[in-house]
């Protein structure tokens, strides 16, 4: 029973880190007013690439490094499009997700069934000998360590520096910004190339370390699950900790269930993650909430200086 | 030096719609080239396998037609919605339900109708009610909670995925499947009529129908003026007394319907047996024709055929250049940024500032 | 004389379909206060934005202190000691004071030190005597209160030159008052400031120098000393304004509306009608004056079936339900909101679709809801456009490239056209010029000669002199009294505007 237990919570980790890394980078789009729906498509490559690279190279951190990058470079494209030429986000987003599907689907044909180097457990010291906490937190891989500390300083980032604070100001209120000489183009082209990259860093967790092989489509929808963790986080990074690692839960709890004899079909549990997610939503979306905490209010509205809509 | 857009003072006209439509698939087609240059293949010889088995050749053609079909469906189901710039993905499960209402219906529900007359309407009518409800549910959840349609189509999208896998991997598991994931053959009473053996059937007749009466909702009727209206600006829609929460329910309600006659048609007219993954994603190149054919019911008929064409040449490319046909998906990708770029173009006069 | 501080010099500026600025030249002295006068559309905030860094001129030269100086952003202008403060605030809604004021600071560093902001943020406000609470959310300050917040802001990097942008539309007379004190205070401590108006009363008083603008041209630039309010007015307008507006006594009929005991909550979740009750009669305009922000757009908006409220509302003496537009429409209820463009029209549509958007709801059109020919629409509509002389290419235009002026005949025709018995104007003719302004006048006047009742809520105080009958002051979500609309009674209403009941004064 208590390795059940242990498994299911280190596998609510495990699973809550990819979508804690694409939910926090997209907290950072959306804050500065961004909305990009494109993290399906940018995880997809990140963990084609990083997949892909580590098979070639063998090397790993290399294998991470061009995943980020990839997701920024998609980030970027989504960016100019959104920012430059300020065309619809939503439909942008789903242009992005589809180009990842392709490509990676594409390039990826010929490394289905591959095997490559993987990210392996590393026990911290001490910590990792807490009873039940320390297997649970404390002997994961090296990208969930980074992924713990990712949220505090973000966090801090937000809330206690100048760049977050006129990062807060260009999602809420552009003009506010511009007028005080804050670079809203340059503020938005920035942080939703950093989104890109923690979504490539997502993929990269996927293919490197959650189920270390490449199969077509492998993200299944996670990225999607973090556009709504971003809601459900109301654009904080504790609250989006707090979430990834639950729905990394749910998605676990399948094998759990299976251990354990719960006589729930596979396919049944599979729709845990979509149908909580809709669930969530449900809670989330009022707009009292989001004016209370803080949405950005200008999410999804392209910026001009000349041209007010 | 800076990018300064001024936006223009009139509408873009027809001919520079289609035109501009028409470069956009052109510079898509450069991009998709150099992409299938990466992997060392010719991308002339595969833009010739991609059309000319799939529009050069009778079989092809019906193959084509043959895949227009879903396609068409979903992309009006999408279109409505659309209309009102309600953002629904969920063409895709809409059109799983409805295959899977349709097998409900066909193996379980009346397995003592064996008039097709009977049978064909019932089944039509099932289809329609199961993707109108997977309509329905986003609809209410952000008519009056506000729950982003995006997301909440998608997400039941994947649940209507696992739903057919879990009745085919379960209790619908036919007999004599040799332990494949696939369903019993649907009874003659719930096939469509079929036209030769090459697959063409009564729905794609079906499906050209139903975009004239898409259009006809969309164009000439009171539900199709309020959608007009709050589409542009849902608060001057409160403001002219219509009834916008009622509206979007409609929409979404009425677009899922179509796609769940889609896939109740493919059920019918094309597979006759339920399985996982029979659909390639229909529903969501819906989303890219919807939008390529700008929303008109009749273009629509076009572009889905287009696909069509696609979706079948690029099963040719596969199998004689073993190209994998996920290369669609990215050139899906790449034609939505070119169109999305294009429509800049159309709606702004561009010009290079020197600073 | 004092030296020229400012100098603009040709400054010319077109958008796609009209010229905004047009070969304008104007300086500023160091000390003075400049007015820039002109009517809505006329090009004073184009001009500005251009000084201020926000939008780029087409060709011309700014010059400070005699040299020539580059701005091309916000940026710029704030480095070279210019500052502004805009119609729609400069400020981050959930921010507090202090995080508005150091927003964009230089001197902050990669970790602010807010305290200190805040220290010289109560040393300011000491200095000229500018009530705030650095604490505060902006979101939770009154619109008099931010624009404390926008002066914080110019005077903490010590602005040299100020521009104000119609600052008077959000007060009351008294507060106003104290704004202009302030703008004395800190033209002694050295500032000169930019004060853009379309009220020449106040450009009057505050102002040492007068420049007039019209269709983006100078008119010219007088002494406020030496000039009086027709001069200036003929500069504006480029006529004699004496507004063609022939109000006739009423002769009130039965009451058309009435309302028991209003409640209604605004958009921050909190009540922002607290019981209204009021009563308009056909054939009479009840103008329901006060400053913004009290509660009049909710008003509004819940009369007309837009939002939900408690209490009851009578139309032609039967209840009508919260929250029920079509009910309204049906009644022959006319709204024209305060947004017109966010509100009343759909901008991508043609102006012949934007005529007829309540073709199925009115009670005056009787169309086939299963087969509908929007082609039909044109013929009326081209009839309606004659008729309320809008200015389009076609009636197949978009409505987003229509003037202002133009927008809001539209909406009057639209709704003028559904016969109706009651009217509830909201801010109607704001952001218009005089010409269009006139019409507006002269439509409702002659929809209460036909025994229309008519709410009138607005802003400017003049313009419900104009036409009501009536007047109710509306403070903090209640009627807190009625006067007679007439100017002898301007400082009683402006009393009321900022919360002192008639019994009080007593």
């Amino acid at each position: 029973m208590n390795d059940i237990v242990i498994s299911t919570f280190a596998g609510a980790i495990r699973a809550g880190t990819p979508l804690l890394f694409a939910t926090l980078g997209e907290i950072l789009a959306e804050r500065s007013g961004v909305l990009n729906l494109g993290l399906e498509g940018m995880m997809l490559m990140g963990a084609f690439t990083g997949f892909s690279i580590s098979y070639i190279t063998g090397n790993l951190w290399l294998a991470v490094l061009a995943a980020i990058l990839v997701g920024g470079l998609m980030a970027s494209l989504h960016a100019f499009m959104s920012i430059t030429l300020r065309i619809n986000q939503v439909v942008s987003g789903l242009a992005l997700v589809f180009l990842g599907q392709g490509l990676s689907g594409f390039w990826g044909n010929a490394y289905v069934g591959m095997q490559a180097n993987s990210f392996q457990n590393l026990k911290i010291p001490l910590l990792g000998d807490i009873p039940y906490i320390g297997p649970i937190v404390f002997n994961r891989d090296i990208l969930v360590y980074i992924g713990y500390i990712s949220v505090p300083v973000i966090w801090w980032f937000l809330y206690k520096t100048t760049a977050g604070m006129n990062l807060r100001a260009v999602g809420e209120a552009p003009d506010a910004a511009d007028a005080r000489g804050i670079n809203v183009i340059l503020t938005r082209y920035l942080y939703t190339i950093i989104g890109g990259f923690f979504s490539g860093l997502a993929g990269a967790y996927i293919s490197l370390a959650y189920t270390p092989m490449w199969v077509q489509n492998m993200t299944a929808g996670r990225g999607w699950i973090a556009v709504a963790l971003v809601i459900f986080a109301i654009w904080d990074p504790v609250i989006a900790l707090i979430g990834a690692y639950a729905f990394g839960g749910i998605s676990v709890l399948q094998f759990s269930f299976q251990i354990l004899q719960v006589p729930i079909p596979v396919n049944i549990m599979n729709m845990f993650p979509y149908i909580f997610t809709v669930f969530v939503m449900l809670f989330a979306s009022s707009n009292r909430i989001k004016k209370l905490f803080g949405a950005p209010s200008a999410l999804g509205v392209p910026y001009s200086r000349e041209e007010k809509t | 030096m800076k990018i300064k857009f001024e936006k223009k003072s009139t509408k873009p006209s027809k001919v520079s719609i289609f035109l501009s439509s028409l470069i956009s698939i052109l510079i898509a087609l450069v991009f998709l080239g150099f992409i299938i240059l990466s992997l060392g293949d010719d991308p002339f010889e595969a833009y010739w396998q991609l059309v000319s088995w799939a529009m050069g050749t009778v079989p092809g053609l019906i193959q084509s037609l043959v895949s227009m079909m879903p396609l068409l469906f979903t992309s009006l189901g999408v279109l409505i919605a659309f209309k009102m710039k309600l953002w629904n993905i969920g063409a895709e499960g809409q059109f799983q339900m409805g295959a899977f209402a349709a097998t409900w219906g066909a193996l379980y529900l009346f397995p003592n109708i064996h008039n097709p007359w009977v049978m064909i309407p019932l089944l039509m009518i099932l289809g329609a009610a199961f993707g109108a409800f997977w309509g329905f549910l986003p609809g209410i959840m952000r008519a009056y909670l506000g729950v982003n349609e995006i997301l909440s189509t998608l997400m039941l999208n994947y649940v209507a995925i696992y739903w057919v896998n879990y009745l085919t991997y379960g209790p619908w598991k036919g007999p004599g499947s040799y332990n494949f994931p696939i369903t019993a053959k649907f009874p003659q009473s719930a096939i469509l009529p079929q036209y030769g053996s090459g697959g063409l059937n009564f729905g794609i007749i079906i499906s050209i129908i139903m975009a004239f009466f898409v259009l006809y909702l969309v164009k000439y009727t009171k539900f199709g003026f309020h959608l007009e209206i709050a589409g542009d600006n849902l608060r001057a829609g409160e403001y002219a007394g219509v009834n916008v929460k009622k509206l979007i329910i409609l929409a979404m309600v009425i677009g899922g319907a179509i796609s769940g006659i889609g896939g109740m048609a493919e059920m019918s007219g094309v597979l006759f047996r339920l399985q996982p993954n029979f659909s390639p994603g229909y529903g969501y190149t819906a989303v890219i024709i919807a939008w390529l054919a700008r929303l008109d019911p009749i273009a629509t008929i076009v572009v889905s055929f287009f696909f069509g064409v696609l979706l079948v040449g690029s099963q040719q490319l596969q199998l004689f250049m073993q190209i994998p046909s996920s290369l669609i998906n990215a050139f899906n990708g790449i034609l939505l940024f070119s169109l999305l770029a294009s429509e800049v173009f159309m709606r702004y006069r561009i010009k290079v500032v020197r600073s | 004389m004092s030296e020229k501080i400012l100098e603009l010099k040709n400054i010319s500026k077109s958008f796609s379909n009209l010229i905004a600025n047009d070969g304008v030249d104007f300086d500023l002295k160091k000390g003075e206060v400049h007015a820039l006068l002109g009517e809505n559309g006329a090009g004073k905030t184009t001009l500005m934005n251009i000084l201020y860094g926000i939008y780029k001129p087409d060709a011309g030269e700014i010059f400070l202190e005699g040299k020539k100086i580059d701005i091309s952003s916000p940026r710029d202008a704030i480095e070279n000691g210019i500052g502004m403060i805009q119609q729609h605030f400069s400020l981050v809604p959930s921010f507090s004071v202090v995080q508005n004021v150091a927003l964009g600071l230089k001197e902050l560093g990669i970790i602010p030190d807010l305290s200190k902001v805040r220290k010289r943020i109560v040393e300011l406000s000491n200095r000229y005597k500018i009530n705030v609470d650095p604490g505060a959310k902006i979101w939770q300050l009154s619109a008099g209160e931010q624009q404390r917040v926008e002066i914080i802001k110019l005077l903490y990097v010590k602005s040299k030159i100020m521009i104000l942008d119609e600052p008077t539309a959000i007060l009351t007379p008294q507060e106003a008052k104290g704004l202009f004190e302030t703008i004395r205070e800190m033209t002694a401590n050295g500032a000169s400031v930019i004060f853009i108006s379309h009220k020449l009363k106040e450009v009057l008083e505050i102002s040492d120098r007068v420049t007039v603008l019209r269709h983006g041209k100078v008119i010219g630039t007088v002494e406020t000393k030496g000039s009086n309010e027709n001069d200036l007015a003929r500069m504006m307008v480029g006529r004699d304004v004496v507004l063609k507006i022939d109000k006739k006594p009423s002769h009130p009929s039965k009451p058309i509306l009435k309302i028991e005991n209003l409640h209604v909550i605004g958009d921050k979740g909190i009540e922002a009608v607290k019981g209204v009750s009021l009563e308009v009669k056909g054939g009479e305009i009840l103008g329901i004056a006060g400053v913004e922000g009290n509660g009049q757009r909710e008003l509004g908006e819940a009369i007309y079936g837009l939002r939900n409220y408690t209490g009851n509302i009578f139309i032609n003496g039967s209840k009508v339900r919260s929250g029920d537009v079509l009910e309204r429409i049906k009644n022959h209820v006319a709204y024209i909101p305060q947004d017109r463009k966010a509100d009343a029209l759909c901008g991508g549509l043609p102006v012949y679709k934007n005529l007829f958007i309540k073709a199925f709801s009115s009670p005056v059109f009787s169309f086939n809801p299963y087969l509908f020919y929007p082609e039909k629409l044109r013929k009326p509509a081209e009839k309606l456009v004659k008729e309320f002389s809008i200015s389009t290419s076609s009636v197949d235009q978009e409505v987003k490239f229509l003037s202002g002026g133009n927008m809001q005949k539209v909406v009057l025709a639209r709704e003028i056209e559904s016969e109706p018995k009651l009217i509830i104007a909201v801010h109607p003719t704001r952001g218009l010029d005089v010409g269009a302004e006139e019409f507006v006048y002269n439509v409702l006047l002659a929809q209460k000669e036909r025994g229309t009742a008519i709410l009138l809520i607005a802003g400017d105080l003049y313009e419900i002199f104009n036409l009501s009958d009536r007047v109710g002051v509306l403070y903090e979500g209640q009627i807190i009294g009625y006067s007679e609309p007439d100017e002898s009674h301007i400082e009683e209403i402006g009393l009321m505007m900022a919360g002192v009941k008639n019994e009080d004064k007593i």
